[in-house]
């Protein structure tokens, strides 16, 4: 128990300080672009919170959330089922690789003003985009991670008849899991920019139009309580994701440890 | 984490050329007979996708003009100046941070909370700050790839083996010669991987800025070929950004090989 307070101090200390001093060396601060901290936090409320149902809480920031769940989820179903079979097949493997490869290495942003024109600027757009852009590391990585499946393990599996959906669910999916979440973490920073600059774009509602409309009417102080949402956003999102990792890696991490200390 | 990341392909030690690689010219002919077919066949909008030939004819007219040239030349130079200022940035300052436990400590939570932060959320502050000037990329593209060539460096300093280590102090070796003959090496490989992810975080960034702030580049010719109603060549510039990013995965894995062609990660291949 001891051991635990200053380990605490230690985590929040930096963040103090640094807050400290962004809130004291702007006090007194008349830069039309860095207005007071202060004054940041106070319009905080009324810019995101009050108003209800009416509030840019719900009409902004839940809308951008499902456009990438929706996306985001529907890149791991398709990135994860092509990956196993593709991986699964050394032929469909050799034959698809440049190609993905080409597809991996376009920046997904250049595709947007593509898809606004090919899907309009509503919702369907955004979750095309963000599907674009985030099945690619999550495709590849699921093709590296069944191919790397122990051939022992393979071998102890299909003696014991292990095969057909239970082999992929028990052995394939399994061993490969420690690189799809790789490319899941990968797919969810792209996923997040995505969503962003669709909604820069071409919008009419979500977190990154209305951080830019704040910029655009010179609301300094609101724009800066977007850029927060934002980060708290990223931030949000890369906490839940390393806490499903290690709930479903536990047994690779332990495993990990366990090599390490031998 | 930086395992699942590593060259996993091994060549065969024969001259002749490897099956997969004949399959791989198979598919991409496959791909692009497809691309040429498909839209003929189903009669697509020459607005919703073009044959390849009309794609690669308005990319090869494309070719010769000078405004080409110099977006890609802008593309190219964001992206080099920002990877390069922020691989020096967060190379100096992960082993400075890795190497000292109590600033590793302080320091953990706060890097744990700026990383994940989207880089795109400063692009309303980089527009008001510098308008569509290349800071203004360079800031996005900065702050993307910071973090990734930070971390791994970190990882790799702390990943010093002990008994190299203590080796070092008891030959006399002085704290800046540990750092070069002892902490650099362990952590090269490391770095190797953060530069990697930067690279092609860093391209991403650029384009954005290009598109969303304006400024010049890629992205920007990308918006105007669409809305100008040019399709194939909104199409064909998309490949060239493609083309882009392959030649900097392929570079960037070869520039690994090489400079960590005595590490076992990479040594351990050829010999087998």
């Amino acid at each position: 128990m001891t051991r635990i307070l200053p380990r605490a101090a230690q985590a929040v200390a930096l963040p103090i300080v640094l807050l400290a001093i962004w809130w004291w060396t702007s006090a007194s601060s008349d830069s039309f672009y860095f207005p007071p901290l202060s004054q940041i936090v106070s319009t905080f409320p009324e810019t995101w919170l009050t108003g209800g149902s009416h509030s840019r809480l719900v009409t902004d920031v839940l809308p951008s959330l499902a456009r990438l769940l929706v996306g985001y989820t529907s890149a791991v179903v398709l990135g994860t089922a092509a990956g196993l079979l593709i991986g699964s097949s050394p032929t469909l493997r050799g034959l698809t690789e440049p190609v993905l490869e080409i597809f991996r290495a376009i920046p997904p942003p250049a595709t947007v003003p593509l898809l606004v024109a090919l899907a309009g600027i509503d919702n369907l757009m955004k979750v095309l985009v963000i599907v674009f852009g985030c099945v690619w590391p999550i495709l590849l990585n699921t093709v590296a991670g069944v191919r790397a499946v122990d051939p022992m393990l393979t071998d102890t599996a299909r003696s014991y008849r292990i095969n057909g959906l239970s082999g992929i669910r028990y052995l394939v999916l399994r061993s490969a899991s420690p690189q799809i979440m790789t490319g899941m973490r990968q797919g969810l920073s792209i996923a997040i920019i995505l969503m962003v600059i669709s909604e820069m774009f071409a919008a009419s509602n979500g977190l990154g139009f209305t951080v830019v409309q704040f910029q655009r009417t010179f609301a300094v102080p609101e724009m800066w309580t977007g850029i927060i949402v934002l980060g708290l956003l990223g931030v949000t999102l890369s906490l839940a994701f390393q806490a499903a990792e290690r709930r479903l890696l536990r047994w690779y991490f332990g495993l990990r440890q366990a090599h390490r200390q031998e | 984490m930086t395992a699942a990341t590593r060259p996993t392909s091994r060549w065969p030690s024969s001259r002749r050329v490897p099956p997969s690689t004949m399959l791989g010219i198979a598919g991409l002919a496959a791909f692009a007979v497809v691309l040429e077919v498909l839209p003929r066949l189903l009669q697509l909008p020459s607005n919703v996708l073009p044959p390849l030939s009309s794609i690669l004819s308005a990319l090869a007219g494309e070719l010769r003009t000078v405004a080409f040239w110099q977006a890609v030349q802008d593309t190219v130079v964001q992206w080099a100046l920002g990877l390069s200022i922020a691989v020096a940035a967060g190379a100096s300052v992960g082993v400075l941070i890795g190497s000292v436990p109590v600033l590793r400590r302080a320091t953990a939570s706060t890097i744990e909370f700026l990383r994940p932060i989207p880089s795109v959320a400063l692009v309303p502050l980089a527009v008001l700050l510098f308008g569509t000037q290349l800071r203004s990329a360079l800031l996005l593209i900065i702050y993307a790839s910071f973090w990734q060539v930070l971390v791994q460096t970190m990882y790799g300093v702390v990943d010093v083996d002990p008994v190299a280590d203590q080796t070092a102090r008891s030959y006399g070796l002085g704290r800046w010669a540990r750092v070069r003959y002892v902490v650099w090496p362990t952590a090269m490989p490391y770095l190797a991987t953060g530069v990697r992810l930067a690279a092609s975080v860093a391209l991403i960034l650029a384009i954005t800025a290009e598109l969303v702030i304006g400024s010049p580049g890629l992205g920007q010719e990308i918006n105007a070929a669409q809305s100008g109603g040019a399709t194939a060549l909104a199409y064909g510039l998309i490949l060239v950004t493609g083309i882009f990013g392959l030649v900097v995965n392929v570079g960037v894995r070869t520039l690994e090989r090489r400079v960590l062609s005595w590490h076992v990660s990479v040594r351990g291949e050829v010999t087998q």
